[in-house]
């Protein structure tokens, strides 16, 4: 049976993690290659980087630590942040990556999802999608979170899924960084609405979370990131937890 | 010396990282000349048949991609390069693929419930038991799927591994010093680590 996914998220800035400080052991706290070692030695499913370097010069950074991973770190990499072109997913795969997740540009651009699963298959393209609720509906948000676009979710994930989406990575903006747990009427609304694999996003404070969210919606996988920085629970910690209650995961 | 096929097709670094890793004498590759000389032979690749069957037609790789079989040097498939051992693949049509072995390639059913593409964690439970590359993996191990497309051999009994999703699909296939896993060894962590080095080993 496919186990339940478990994600630590990473963001990066000019080549740096931005949070996650916690790490005490580390040389190089700030350092995203020895962070993905350390997940990697907790049996974490994959990582996903979500690069916010904001000046356009920098961007070649995040192609040479995807490289550096990729020969430390043999397991699924997803990176995500600032692709707005086939070319650019060209280049993340051809450093290391797995899967590229495009948010901002996909909206503004559905034949991209169209044009980079034709070229690279749906398995590595992501359709990233940050929502929150809004009188009666989910509204998709762009620009990390600023912009509002008049899109529905539910109608976006399978608008994306129609076009060659092969996975949604779901961000609820009115669970992200609350720790109250993830946002369970918006993830199962959506990974019902799709035949795709859909990680849950936002929201993840105690280990009973992870729990929910797998019991309650149709999720594949959670994401993290605090969490997991500051070293409040480990990747093993959540999986021996969802074990013990009976939650497949790879342990 | 491992020849990685280069076809344009996927992520090769991960693969030719993963066989330097344990200890592999590892050169990326789509020179006739390299491969012809090469000791083994890894055909990885992801994404469609159809594009991957042109580009190795286009870069004249099939008749030395076969006669590296022939001459029994080992051969290991990875995902697209598995499929690609076939004959034949539902993908887009009915596509021809390179017919080492007897046996088509067809899409998981939607019907089942099942989220298309398979993605993620599953375990492989080993029908071989004295196949080469499975040697010391646990029986039931987890290694990292991500395909939408499954192998059906013809003869049920190269299957060297099965996984459940929905069916029992062939998750690998071994027969005489030809090999093909539809998992991602480079991408499984410590367990695919030890298929390569076994592969390596040969």
């Amino acid at each position: 049976m496919l186990k339940k996914r478990i994600i630590p998220c990473l963001d990066v800035k000019d080549g740096r993690v931005v949070k996650g400080t916690n790490f005490v052991n580390l040389r190089d706290a700030g350092d995203p290659v020895a962070i993905a070692e350390i997940y990697d030695q907790q049996k974490a499913d994959e990582i996903v980087f979500l690069d916010i370097t904001a000046s356009y010069e920098k961007r070649g950074i995040i192609l040479d630590i995807v490289r550096k991973t990729s020969e430390k770190v043999f397991m699924p990499l997803t990176v995500g942040g600032g692709i707005k072109s086939v070319e650019d997913i060209r280049a993340l795969l051809n450093a290391g990556a797995d899967k590229t997740s495009m948010n901002t540009s996909v909206v503004q651009n559905p034949k991209l999802i169209q044009q980079g699963a034709q070229r690279f298959g749906n398995q590595c393209i992501v359709v990233a999608v940050d929502a929150k609720w809004q009188d009666d509906h989910f509204e998709v948000y762009i620009h990390g979170g600023r912009t509002p676009t008049g899109k529905d979710a539910i109608e976006w994930v399978k608008e994306a899924e129609s076009l060659g989406a092969g996975e949604i990575l779901l961000t609820s903006m009115d669970g992200d960084g609350t720790k109250d747990g993830y946002d369970l009427p918006l993830t199962d609304a959506v990974s019902k609405a799709v035949n795709i694999p859909v990680i849950a996003s936002g929201g993840a404070g105690k280990l009973q979370d992870f729990y929910d969210v797998f019991a309650e919606t149709k999720a594949d996988a959670a994401l993290a990131a605090s969490v997991f920085h500051y070293k409040e629970f480990s990747v093993g910690d959540v999986k021996q937890f969802l074990s013990e209650k009976g939650i497949m995961v790879r342990l | 010396m491992i020849a990685v096929i280069d076809y344009g097709i996927g992520n090769l670094h991960s693969v030719q990282k993963a066989l330097e890793r344990v200890g592999a004498d590892v050169c990326v590759t789509h020179d006739v000349e390299t491969i012809r000389a090469a000791d083994k032979i890894v055909l990885p690749g992801v994404g469609a048949m159809q594009p991957a069957m042109e580009k190795l037609s286009r870069l004249n790789l099939i008749p030395v991609l076969d006669q590296a079989v022939q001459d029994q040097r080992p051969f290991l498939g990875i995902c697209l390069g598995y499929q690609l051992l076939f004959e034949y693949s539902d993908e887009g049509g009915q596509v021809k693929g390179l017919g080492f072995l007897q046996g088509r390639v067809e899409k998981f059913s939607s019907q089942s419930g099942l989220k298309i593409p398979h993605m993620g964690w599953n375990r492989i439970v080993i029908e071989q038991e004295a196949c080469p590359i499975f040697q010391d993996i646990t029986d039931g191990a987890d290694v990292y799927f991500c395909h939408s497309y499954f192998v059906n051999p013809t003869q049920q009994d190269i299957r060297a591994t099965k996984t459940d999703y929905g069916i029992d699909f062939a998750s690998s296939v071994a027969k005489d010093h030809l090999f093909g896993v539809q998992f991602h060894p480079e991408k499984s962590q410590v367990v695919g680590l030890k298929i390569l080095n076994n592969f390596n080993n040969m």
